[in-house]
């Protein structure tokens, strides 16, 4: 085991070791505290971020490659299912899409009686979910979109079915997301059903948010559907978020056990899309109760 | 002169690089918190070979390019990479004779500090402290440990690297 050759210069006292090994905890921890304190050290990320983004393509390929040769490798019979079965989807999206245009002239008729803003279209972008890990313990993901595509911190994240996450850095060309189920991350929602305003925070399970902050007389029911609240100014107010599962009221406690399950489905996203809102403003004239 | 250090390095950082692919590859959930931390094992092989080369400052930029790519606080991986090196360069003459079992032995002790460190770190930052599984990249890092360094003395001895 001993090196063959070198090995008298390779061993032996290092000099000043311990003063270098202190001088770069020193370093780390100034580092970690402006890092915590603030995003002061934006551009470090940014810089070294760029330099992983090669390493996290090479690591994606092989999940991209299997998906491009079960693509084209499906049958011609695969195909035609699949195209049955988006012409369906598409006739009643369509339907359905007639009815929200109604919908959406008489919402703004009906906002300009109230003399409020009204409401904008969100632009949106579609981004890809890239097969790498980022932190077992945060349920984060990479996307294949970065500043260059005009992400920013903070933006949202939806999926067909509902909110999905918000962009916790924005790098170059990647950026990482934060899930909403991550315990990090608390989100404005309301009751669609009577607008009663709450906040939905993560719990660590892919599959399950909780609602800390509802007081135990509070009107809410199992399957209340919860959408975005637009409070807060990060998410636009109005996305479907999650369906309350369970309800558990302790008589003794000032608030309920509320758990809700997400409206979009979290361990399976492999598109997105982010949100580039207009409509963080929108908080303001929701001020009807 | 130049070219041929030049040359020399290039295996060990090499392994570096394939360290940190192992690290952001995509595993499920399961198999996730059981991942080894490649590179703490790669920082305490070559630093155990060759501490003059490879100590605390390599180990320094390896922890915050980690720290970048995982999303942690920069510094994190940074100071406990630092610590690992720091521990193995003054263990490294002891650790070179060690026969296979007891290496790995001390390499497990090494692995707890380097996984406390970040415990630790963690909850003075305020990000919450998750369970038991926590620890199992000690253990299967341990386990992994004579794979990677009968892998890595492979390529050391073919490559003549430094």
């Amino acid at each position: 085991m001993v090196a063959s050759r070198g090995s008298s210069s390779n061993s032996g006292r290092i000099p000043a070791l311990g003063l270098r090994v202190l001088g770069l905890i020193f370093i780390s921890i100034l580092l970690m505290y402006f890092d915590n304190r603030d995003n002061h050290l934006n551009t470090v990320r940014k810089s070294v971020g760029a330099a992983v983004y090669p390493l996290r393509v090479i690591v994606d390929a092989p999940v991209r490659f299997w998906g491009w040769l079960g693509e084209t490798t499906a049958s011609r019979n695969d195909f035609q299912l699949e195209l049955a079965r988006l012409r369906a989807e598409r006739l009643l999206t369509n339907a359905r899409l007639q009815k929200f245009n109604a919908l959406e002239a008489e919402n703004v008729r009906l906002r300009a009686l109230l003399d409020a803003r009204t409401q904008v279209r969100d632009k949106a972008r579609v981004a890809e979910i890239m097969s790498v890990d980022a932190n077992p313990y945060n349920h984060g993901l990479v996307i294949d979109v970065g500043t260059q595509d005009g992400v920013f911190d903070g933006q949202a994240l939806v999926d067909v079915d509902g909110v999905v996450g918000q962009v916790i850095e924005a790098g170059l060309m990647t950026s990482q997301a934060m899930l909403i189920s991550d315990t990090d991350h608390a989100l404005p929602v309301e009751i669609n059903r009577n607008g009663l305003r709450t906040i939905v925070v993560g719990s660590g399970k892919i599959d399950q948010l909780e609602l800390p902050f509802v007081v135990n007389n509070a009107d809410i029911r199992v399957g209340d559907l919860l959408i975005t609240s637009g409070l807060g100014g990060a998410f636009p107010a109005g996305y479907p978020v999650a369906v309350v599962a369970t309800i558990t009221r302790i008589p003794q406690e000032p608030y309920a056990h509320v758990t809700a399950t997400p409206a979009a489905s979290l361990g399976q996203v492999r598109e997105v899309m982010l949100i580039f809102s207009t409509g963080a403003h929108e908080s303001d004239i929701t001020a009807d109760d | 002169m130049i070219r041929d250090r030049a040359s020399r390095r290039m295996p060990v950082i090499a392994s570096f690089i394939f360290g940190l692919m192992l690290t952001i590859m995509p595993l499920p959930d399961a198999a996730a918190v059981f991942r080894p931390d490649w590179l703490a094992l790669l920082v305490i092989f070559w630093t155990m070979q060759l501490p003059r080369t490879w100590s605390v400052g390599a180990a320094w930029i390896v922890g915050i390019v980690l720290d970048v790519s995982q999303g942690t606080l920069i510094g994190q991986h940074a100071l406990a990479l630092c610590c690992v090196a720091f521990v193995t360069v003054r263990l490294h003459l002891l650790m070179r004779v060690f026969p296979v079992p007891q290496l790995t032995a001390t390499v497990f002790p090494i692995l707890a500090i380097y996984q406390f460190l970040l415990f630790w770190i963690n909850g003075v930052a305020g990000v919450g402290a998750p369970s038991v599984v926590y620890w199992g990249p000690v253990v299967s890092g341990t386990l992994m440990w004579p794979v990677v360094m009968i892998a890595l003395s492979g390529l050391r001895y073919r490559t003549r690297s430094g």
